[in-house]
């Protein structure tokens, strides 16, 4: 039960590289040395953060090699403006890697809408057939502004921008054709915002395809504690910090 | 010099001062791959009632300045399920203390006697304090006859020592912790969480599905320090403090001003070694200060 090796670690940070022009960017910091699942997380709190911002902040691993630990991360609010803001040398404290990832697949559809891209970056370049897996990318910022390129050619990959109502709805229905047309074939496997899990939930269900979705839920602790992340599932409220990110599509209810 | 860290609460001996407070250090064992739970002086556990609660509907979290709200609602796993699946794994060597809470007095009555037959349970600390369930809870900490009722009823079915957990939503928190004292109480712990509220103008809705929530962190620390201070000038039974303690310096700040030993909470969340690395500080700055024991420091604030 109690994962070993986990411990409070300071990190440095290796670098900060915005993207410019856009409210994105990737942190570089000193590598864990822990195995992980795509789909895991890491809990980051800078040493300069006092009391303000009080809780750490929860970020999937984008990737985790012997070189660096890759966060990528948008800019919306006090702490990811404190991130944005490290220079090479400072300490973060971070803990993790945390939660249950993404299960393992031979096959597999990929969807991600926006920022959810971050874990499939990890996925794509552990996966030992890269042709085998299959990405449908929504995103709503130019495409230069996401990892994309990370993601290798061998992967059978898509990308559709959404920047109005009408896009988003044909979007909506390319989710809806995937899915289907995927169903029974391999497992299907989610992570974006709220409303584009929703309409994947949606769809999953339906086509009673087996299906994964990583949550994104305010956290405090990420450790299971505070129960203040916690996601309404057939079992009732349970923490999404422990009990996921990821979770089965049939067990939830968004 | 060599320091003593030891402490007494009523009956109960402690290593050290350092206690989890309870609802931030979930059933204990969330926290044992950051350090061990061996060392600390005492744990007090997520509050327990008769049967599992599923608390409050999310989100029940917002940050704020310093601080936070939360409206969790006493979700818990139960009082049958923490005995057989939580309280065996928790270690021998740190004693155990179970937080309660119950919507009336009979209810909190039995579930009193089915934790004071657990072995393994060395105090229980009497929730009339959670702003964030609509029976029980504050309700009974916000009436001092209530109060004393209910710890007199505890304290008649137990021969653990009961510890009462107060509210800082009281006019006069005084008086509350005279009529605990009176009824019985061996410890009593304060403050709980203040009420408070937070709202989000973009969407005109509150951050709390529950509307309003408890504040918790390193912002309500004068406050709470102040309430330990007075309740300490005024009951003779020892005093457990409690609210955004987060540092050395906060530990030995609320024993100066009269408590026995402390409660740490939301700094758990801080980061999750955060109990763990108080009790590897709190020797080396008393060290620092010259005190040898907390006999010559708890209650000894010059005024």
């Amino acid at each position: 039960m109690i994962q070993e090796g986990l411990l409070c670690k300071e990190l440095e940070v290796l670098e900060v590289r915005p993207i410019p022009g856009s409210p994105v960017a990737h942190l570089f910091l000193e590598p864990l040395n822990l195995p992980f699942t795509p789909g895991q997380f890491v809990m980051l709190r800078p040493k300069l953060w006092e009391y303000d911002p009080l809780w750490p902040r929860p970020f999937s691993i984008c990737d985790l090699n012997s070189e660096y630990l890759q966060i990528f991360f948008q800019v919306v609010g006090k702490g990811t403006n404190l991130l944005l803001a490290l220079r090479p040398g400072d300490k973060v404290t971070c803990w993790g890697p945390l939660g249950q990832g993404f299960p393992v697949a031979d096959r597999a559809l990929l969807l991600c809408g926006g920022m959810g891209i971050a874990p499939f970056i990890a996925l794509c370049k552990q996966h030992p057939h890269p042709e085998r897996l299959k990405l449908l990318f929504g995103h709503r910022l130019p495409l230069e502004v996401y990892p994309w390129q990370d993601i290798s050619d061998k992967v059978e990959k898509r990308a559709s921008r959404q920047e109005s109502e009408e896009e988003l709805l044909l979007f909506e229905e390319e989710l809806r054709e995937s899915i289907w047309q995927y169903a029974g074939k391999g497992k299907i496997f989610a992570c974006g915002p709220h409303p584009f899990l929703k309409v994947v939930h949606k769809y999953l269900v339906e086509s009673k395809a087996q299906g994964y979705l990583s949550l994104e839920n305010r956290m405090a602790c990420g450790v299971g504690a505070c129960l203040g992340c916690v996601a309404r599932t057939r079992q009732g409220l349970v923490q999404t910090c422990t009990k996921g990110p990821v979770f089965k599509a049939e067990e939830l209810e968004l | 010099m060599s320091v003593d860290l030891r402490v007494n609460l009523s009956s109960l001996n402690l290593k050290n001062p350092l206690l989890s407070a309870s609802g931030t250090f979930g059933y204990g064992l969330e926290f044992a791959p950051y350090g061990d739970l061996k060392t600390l002086g005492g744990i007090i556990v997520k509050g327990i009632s008769l049967k599992p609660r599923e608390g409050n509907p999310p989100p029940r979290i917002v940050e704020t300045p310093c601080g936070m709200l939360n409206a969790i609602g006493l979700q818990n796993i139960g009082v049958e399920k923490f005995l057989e699946e939580k309280l065996p794994l928790l270690p021998e060597e740190t004693p155990v203390i179970v937080n309660m809470y119950a919507q009336s007095g009979e209810e909190f009555v039995e579930l009193a006697r089915i934790l004071d037959k657990a072995e393994k349970v060395a105090a229980l600390e009497l929730n009339i304090s959670c702003p964030n369930v609509k029976k029980g809870g504050v309700l009974f900490g916000q009436n001092p006859l209530l109060a004393a009722e209910l710890t007199r009823a505890v304290k008649k079915v137990v021969s653990k020592p009961v510890m009462v957990k107060l509210s800082p939503n009281v006019t006069d928190i005084k008086e509350i912790a005279l009529a605990v004292e009176e009824a019985g109480a061996d410890v009593i712990s304060l403050i709980n969480t203040l009420g408070g509220m937070a709202v989000d103008i973009y969407r005109r809705k509150p951050c709390l599905k529950n509307v309003f929530g408890g504040l918790s962190g390193p912002a309500i620390k004068p406050v709470a320090l102040k309430m330990v201070y007075e309740v300490c000038r005024v009951v003779s039974v020892p005093v457990v403090g409690i609210g955004g303690i987060s540092k050395v310096e906060d530990v030995l700040e609320f024993m100066l001003v009269g408590a026995s030993a402390v409660q740490v909470g939301t700094a758990n969340f801080m980061r999750p070694d955060t109990l763990f690395r108080l009790v590897e500080e709190l020797p080396l700055k008393m060290k620092k200060l010259g005190i040898k024991s907390f006999q010559e420091w708890i209650g000894k604030l010059e005024v």
